[in-house]
Parts: C-alpha cells; structure tokens; sequence
C-alpha cells in the first residue's frame, strides 16, 4: 500500500487550490474530473451525431444557421438578401491556401463526402473512448472504488492522477486532428487496413496518425487506471469485505479493468503497426509490401470485442446497484451475477471472428465464432433474469436513478437480442454493415451504457456534490430522452432489414433505398432532440450543484459503504475505516425494524447477519 | 418488421430469410416475455407505505434452469445455422451450366471480366498463344437466370464488399486475396450491387447493376458484346492485351 493512502485523513488538509481542484490526489475529485472531460466530449461526440443525421435525412443540402440558401446550392447563383451566401461568395472566392476550415469541411454549408467520413469516424472515436470509457471507468471507477471497499484512496495516487492528465493530452491530441490540412481520420473507428494504413486511399494524412497517437497515449491513461483499481480492490478493502461482500459495480469495475489490462495493450500494437505502415515505410497490412490487410482486422477486433463489455459492464453493475436499493431487496442471484460477469470476461475474447464473417476469413472459422458468440448470449440472459428476479417482489420505489437502470435493463434486453441476428452466420450475410448493426451497438451503447451513466450521476450526485438533482427536470429529461432514444434508433433496425449500408453518405443514391428516406428523415428529427434533451441534463446538474436542495448524508437508505461518508468527504474519506458486516444488498432485512441495514451496522448476537452469501 | 426485406430472387436467399424469421419470432417472444414480465412486476410491486419486499437472495433451481435453457437454446441456434452457412460461403455448387465472372473492386467501381468464348480467363501465356478473348467492362454484370454464377473477388486498393440485397450475398473483396462467392437468381431483372464496406470519400455511390438475363437474352448480350472467339494461331501475337 502507498504512504499516502494509509495517513490519517488530517494529513491532507488545506492544500491549495491546484493541488485540491487541478492536479489532486483525491480518488473523488479525479473521478469529478474524468466526469467533466466525459461530458464536454459529448457535447462535441453527440454535435457530430447530429450532423451526421441532417446529412443522411436532407443529403447535400445547406445546414441550417451557417448554411447557404438553397438557390446558391443548387444553382451556383448567389441570393443576394442572404448574408451568408455572401459571406460563402467570399470564402469560396479566396485561394485554396487561405480558405477557412468552414470552406474545406462544409462549402456552401454542404457537407463533404470526405468530412461526413470523418464525422462518423470521429463521433464514434469520441463517444466511445472519450465519453464512454471516461465517465463509465474514469469517473465511476475512480469515485466509487475507494469509497464502496471503504478505503482512504486508491493504491496509487499519483498514477491515478496522471491516469487523468494523460487522458487529457490524448484529448487535446484527438480534437486537434479536426484542424490538420487532410482532416481528421476518416476510415471508421475501426480504421480497416489498407484504408487506413495509406494516405493515398483516403487523401487523410496528419488526421488519421493523430488518431493513432491520440490512442496510443489514452491506452497508457487506461491502463494506469486499471493497474490501480485491481491493486485496490485487492489490498485494500475494509476489514470485513470479503470478495464476495462487495457490491456489484465493484465486482464489474475490477472486471473490467483486467480486461483494459489485457486488451490494450493489443489495441497498442496494432496501432504501433498501423502508424509504421503510414509513416516509417512497413507494410504490416499493405498486400503491396507482402502485408495482410486482414490481420489489422483480427487484432483490432481482438481487443475490440472485450472493448464492448468494457463499456457496458460497468452499466450491469452501477444498474444492479440501483435496482436493489430502489426495490428494497436484495440483488436476486447475487453469485450468479458474478460468475455471468466473470464468464463474460471470458467468453469475450474468443468472440472476434463475429465482427469478420464476411471478411474474407476462412468460413470454417465462421461456424467456431457463431458458436462463441450464441454462448455468450447465456451469461447476458443470466443476468436480465436475475434483474427480472430482483424486481420480483420488491417494493418499487420509481425514482429517477430507477427509471434510467429500468431502461437500462429494457434496452439491453433489446440490443441482446439484435445481436443474435448477426450472431446466425447466414442472418449476418444479410445484415453485416447495415444499419442493423448501427442499431443494435446503438442499443447496447447508448441504451446499456449511457443509461447507466445518467442512472449513476443521479444516483451518487447527492455524494459527489452534497446536493439532490432537481427531480422534476430529471424525470422530463428521462423521458423525452427515452422516447426520443427510441425514435432514433429502432427504426435503424427496419433500415438495416430494407438493406440500408452504414456510413454511406446518400442514401438517395440507391434506388433499392429510396422507399426508405422518410425512416431516415423521422430518424433524424427524433435524434435532434434527443441530442437538445441532453443540454436540459447538463442544465440540471450546473443548477444543482449551486442550487439544489441539500442531500441528507444516506438519501436514498442504501446499505453500501460510499452512504457512511460524510459529505464534504475529506481527503481520505472515513474518520475511522468503516468495518463491514454482511453483504451489500440486505435490504428488507427481518433482522431489522428499517427496510435497509448498512453493512457497518453492527447488529447484537447477529448470528445471520452476513446474509446467504458472506 | 421483416416485410422492409428487399424481395429475394436467389436460391438460398429463402433460406436465409427462413432463418430471419425464425429469429425475429424468438426474440420477439422473449421480448414480449421479459418486458411483460418487468411491467407486471413494476406494476404490481410498485411502492406501498408499509408494505415490505419479499426478503430472498435468489433460487438456485431457477439459475440452473434458464442458464441449462439458454444454453440449449444458443446451441441449437448455433447448429442449425451452419449447414446453411457452408453451404453459401464454403461450397460453391459445381455444375455444369455455371458461369464465372471475376470482379475487381477498385476506388470506385466494380471492373467486371468476363472470360469470353474460351470460357477461361486469359493468362500472360494466352497473349503468346493469341487466344485473348476477354471481355472487360465497368459496374456491368451480366448473369442468366437460374445458373449458378461464381463470383472471383479481387480487389485492387482498399477493401470493398460486394453486395447484392435481393439475392441476399455480401462478401468482401480483399487486397490480396481472391475470394470465391456464389449465387443463382431465379428472377430475370435488374438489380443493384452497392459498395458496403467503407472504401473511402467515393463510397457513397460505388454502385454496380446485375443484369439477369433469360437464357435468349444471355446469348444475344454474348453475342453483341464478347470478342469472337480466337483463332489459336501462332501469328497472332500483336494483340493487345487487355487491361487488368
């Protein structure tokens, strides 16, 4: 264990203001701090969704606000009452040289073939990596681990802190590539070879080797976070919490985190790779050179499938939480939920093959994949029917944390089983690079994980900031949110059943599509506001971390250690480390008068007190 | 939902769509299971004053017997789509009407070769010999109708998919690979081929048309559009070759 996670919490008092709110030490301010960054990529993550969207329901047409008029599109001829076609006479008049980013990426207002590729490229790269990855790992991750062991901080603290600031460089690395000469990468966030290894095929240059840099250095931010969460989690638990005495999100936290441990690296190398190729003259995956084009796709995919449960396990984990303590029962099957996480982990890596049936892979292989793939269905499904049983029961209380894990648990169901489709090789002939498949990740990303995110920062705002989220702008933003999510994106499945390819730019120009624009036009009016909904989220959070009304120290009467922490909670968290009793979900215990009873309480002569499973 | 499914005109295309559907019904009833189950219980358990839950930790019977379900469930899935699978993407039917048409995929379109009259593709050794009878065309496949046709997928720059909705194939073509796909229409008609895997700015609109052709129709397109077919003489060796 570190010097400083062990000092008394006396030890960290009065630092000064770079030290408490820049460069902190403090598990729960760096996990504030992953938050931020995560939010601030959504809105630039969800910006590109939205123009991605205008493009596929009004294809080449002007934007609105900056676009010009339609008469100067289509006709070359300036409208001489609009102040932008002016404005974009002017631009467009000027040399090659000196045009401004607006004239290269978006003349006239029009979206480009080229940057609409680097839209889709990017929104994906950022949602996933910077938006994703940061609150889900990043921020829960950091607030929750020491908190719900009861441990002062993480093993390492500095590590912890450079975990962040290193996060941040990739960022700033990641946003830059929008403003190369080339632009920004435009590959996929899958980035296949040779597309991507040559700059030749894609006419990007400095924005795709961005892209690897970026991700490269937010690999080694990665992978100081999970060196630190499994040291933690291992050494430092309170006296009492026993492995299997720690609440769920923890167990799915330290998952994940072996599994960053072991994919990125992966991720790493391939990217090393992929950078030679473009810049130091190897030809890892050009055929030109002896290379194999289909290797970048087994590595990428090697860690990219793991990648996928190390979004959304921490989602099955923060919404387990919720689930018990709003249903005031115990987690049903709390093993079983383990062990379904614990076979995720592993069943994950020889899964690969799913995402290339159609790749040119030999099809033998095919079969082996599909059979991997139906087989992780069974621990997905253990963990839905555990959920069911925990609902089961319970005394329901319908606040807004439970209504977003109650999406969460409905709209996994839903891109669980989208993903058996494209599981069943012949089916996934069909359907591979679809929209199908546009929906069903959207329906385990966005539906799974960002549910979970919003559950989780309702949840614990009352322990990160000392204050309640203002409950009617919640529950608005709940459901338009879940209404407006499911306008977005069930109908890309009836797209990718009528043919619909991913990341084209026209849609228009396929005959086959055509009785299909109006899906795609309801489509994107659904995702304009879903996208506006989110402001209303971030309002409610500015407003209430000034305004809202102050939270009582265990608000919602949950037995799970981070409710003992007296907010403020100092550096170094407990006054005294807590000791831990039982399990975490003993709610509506007969053991006590209350519907909850925390795992410090100390109950006299308790002889079943650790609960069925301590 | 399934009804958005391009009409199929290809042999196995059926089977696939069974398969589709026999998914869509599977899940769709789990679906409706599991959402109705949540509803009821979020219904009947909502929140009561004094009321208090049920205090259990689970069921062990219950765990064995939806895991051992599931399981058999994605076993029996998993099994019976491969027959299916291999019969698409690993056995071409060899018969002896088939027709073979190599596609290049390149940034963006689909360079079409037809082996001509000699019935195979002309090698470097065939321009010695004077017997190139190749025909070459752009985004232009023309195929008769039920016959198996082979498709030769090579791609000459980044990596393409070759992608016929209605006869239910896709198949990415490959820098440095040649790939072998199959499929047999049993509709005379014209159908598109779209690019479907990102290939880069031009991607969008990367658009091939299949023609399928009646047997007469076939003949007559043959006709108009192949060479002759070559005199093996040894003299003939000026012929160009044609473009590869």
């Amino acid at each position: 264990m570190s010097g400083t996670a062990t000092k008394s919490p006396d030890a960290h008092a009065h630092q000064g203001f770079l030290r408490t709110y820049i460069f902190s030490l403090d598990h729960k301010m760096i996990g504030k701090q992953f938050l931020i960054l995560g939010l601030t990529m959504l809105l630039l993550g969800g910006g590109l969704a939205l123009l991605i969207r205008w493009q596929l329901a009004y294809p080449e047409k002007p934007l609105p606000l900056i676009g010009a008029s339609e008469q100067f599109v289509t006709t070359g001829d300036p409208d001489s009452t609009s102040s932008w076609d002016r404005t974009w006479t002017e631009w467009l008049s000027k040399e090659e040289k000196e045009q401004n980013w607006l004239t290269r990426n978006v003349p006239q207002g029009v979206i480009t073939p080229a940057f609409y590729n680097s839209l889709f490229t990017m929104h994906a790269t950022i949602m996933i990596f910077f938006v994703v990855m940061p609150i889900l790992v990043g921020c829960f991750g950091n607030f929750l681990i020491p908190l719900m062991i009861g441990t002062r901080d993480m093993a390492f603290p500095v590590l912890n802190m450079l975990s962040f600031w290193i996060a941040v460089i990739a960022g700033i690395i990641m946003i830059a590539g929008f403003f190369v000469p080339g632009g920004h990468a435009a590959a996929g966030w899958t980035s296949y070879t040779p597309l991507s290894s040559d700059p030749q095929w894609t006419g990007v240059d400095w924005g795709q080797n961005l892209w690897c840099i970026s991700l490269i250095i937010l690999g080694i931010s990665s992978l100081m976070g999970s060196i630190n969460y499994i040291t933690t989690i291992i050494n430092m638990r309170a006296p009492g919490m026993t492995l299997f005495r720690m609440p769920l999100a923890i167990w799915s936290l330290f998952i994940v985190a072996i599994l960053l441990l072991l994919a990125l690296p992966v991720l790493t190398a391939a990217l090393a790779m992929l950078l030679f190729d473009r810049m130091a003259g190897t030809h890892f995956f050009a055929p030109s050179g002896g290379g194999e084009p289909l290797l970048w796709q087994h590595l990428f995919w090697f860690f990219g499938h793991p990648e996928v449960y190390i979004l959304i396990l921490p989602g099955m984990g923060i919404a387990s939480e919720i689930l018990a303590v709003f249903s005031r029962k115990p987690i049903f099957g709390y093993k079983a939920m383990v062990w379904a996480m614990v076979a995720i982990a592993f069943l994950g890596w020889i899964v690969w093959g799913h995402h290339m049936f159609q790749s040119g892979m030999n099809p033998a292989l095919g079969t082996t994949f599909m059979v991997s793939t139906m087989l992780i269905a069974v621990p997905s499904a253990i963990k839905t029917f555990n959920w069911l049983g925990t609902l089961w029961g319970g005394n329901i209380r319908f606040t807004t944390p439970m209504l977003h894990a109650l999406a969460f648990v409905s709209m996994f169901v839903i891109g669980g089983l989208s993903g058996i489709y494209m599981a069943s090789t012949p089916v996934d002939i069909f359907i591979h690079d679809t929209y199908y498949i546009v929906a069903h990740i959207h329906y385990v990303v966005f539906g799974g994980s960002v549910f979970a995110i919003f559950g989780g920062i309702v949840f614990w705002f009352p322990k990160m900031f000392g204050r309640m989220m203002n409950e009617k702008l919640n529950k608005i933003h709940f459901w338009l949110t879940f209404l407006a999510f499911n306008g977005t994106f069930f109908p890309m499945h009836i797209l990718g059943v009528g043919g619909h390819m991913r990341r084209i730019y026209n849609p228009l120009q396929y005959e086959f599509l055509k009785d299909l624009q109006p899906i795609n036009i309801f489509i994107s009016i659904c995702a304009f506001v879903l996208g506006f909904t989110q402001l209303l989220f971030l309002f409610n959070m500015l407003y209430s971390i000034k305004r809202g009304k102050k939270a009582e120290d265990n608000p919602w009467q949950a037995n799970t250690l981070e409710w003992m922490a007296i907010y403020p909670i100092p550096h170094g968290n407990f006054a005294a480390l807590p000791t831990v009793y039982r399990g975490p979900y003993e709610y509506s215990s007969p053991e006590v008068e209350e519907d909850w009873l925390p795992q410090t309480k100390k109950l006299a002569a308790s002889a079943h007190g650790n609960g069925h499973h301590g | 939902m399934l009804d958005w499914l391009p009409p199929n005109v290809s042999t196995y295309g059926g089977e696939i769509d069974f398969f589709f559907h026999v998914i869509y019904y599977i899940t769709a009833v789990v679906f409706f299971l599991v959402a109705g189950a949540m509803i009821v219980f979020l219904i009947k358990y909502r929140y009561k004053e004094g009321r208090r839950a049920t205090y259990t930790h689970g069921n062990t019977t219950l765990e064995i017997v939806w895991t051992t379900a599931t399981f058999v469930a994605m076993l029996i899935l998993a099994l019976v789509s491969k027959p299916l699978w291999g019969r698409i993407k690993q056995h071409t039917p060899m018969t002896q009407s088939m027709v073979t048409v190599q596609v290049t995929a390149k940034q963006f379109n689909w360079e079409v070769l037809y082996p001509g009259p000699d019935g195979e593709f002309d090698t470097a050794a065939d321009s010695t010999a004077g017997t190139l009878d190749d025909y070459q065309v752009d985004n232009d496949v023309h195929v008769p109708v039920n016959t198996v046709v082979r498709v030769i997928l090579k791609s000459k720059d980044v990596i393409h998919s070759f992608f016929v909705p209605q006869a239910r194939l896709k198949q990415d073509a490959v820098p440095g690979h040649t790939i072998s796909a199959w499929f047999e229409i049993t509709q005379p008609g014209k159908y598109e081929i779209p690019c479907a895997e990102l290939c880069g700015f031009g991607h969008s609109g990367m658009l091939g048309q299949l023609y399928v052709h009646t047997p007469e129709e076939y003949e007559a397109w043959k006709n108009e559009k192949w060479p002759p077919a070559p005199v093996a003489a040894a003299d003939s060796t000026n012929i160009e070759a044609p473009q590869q």
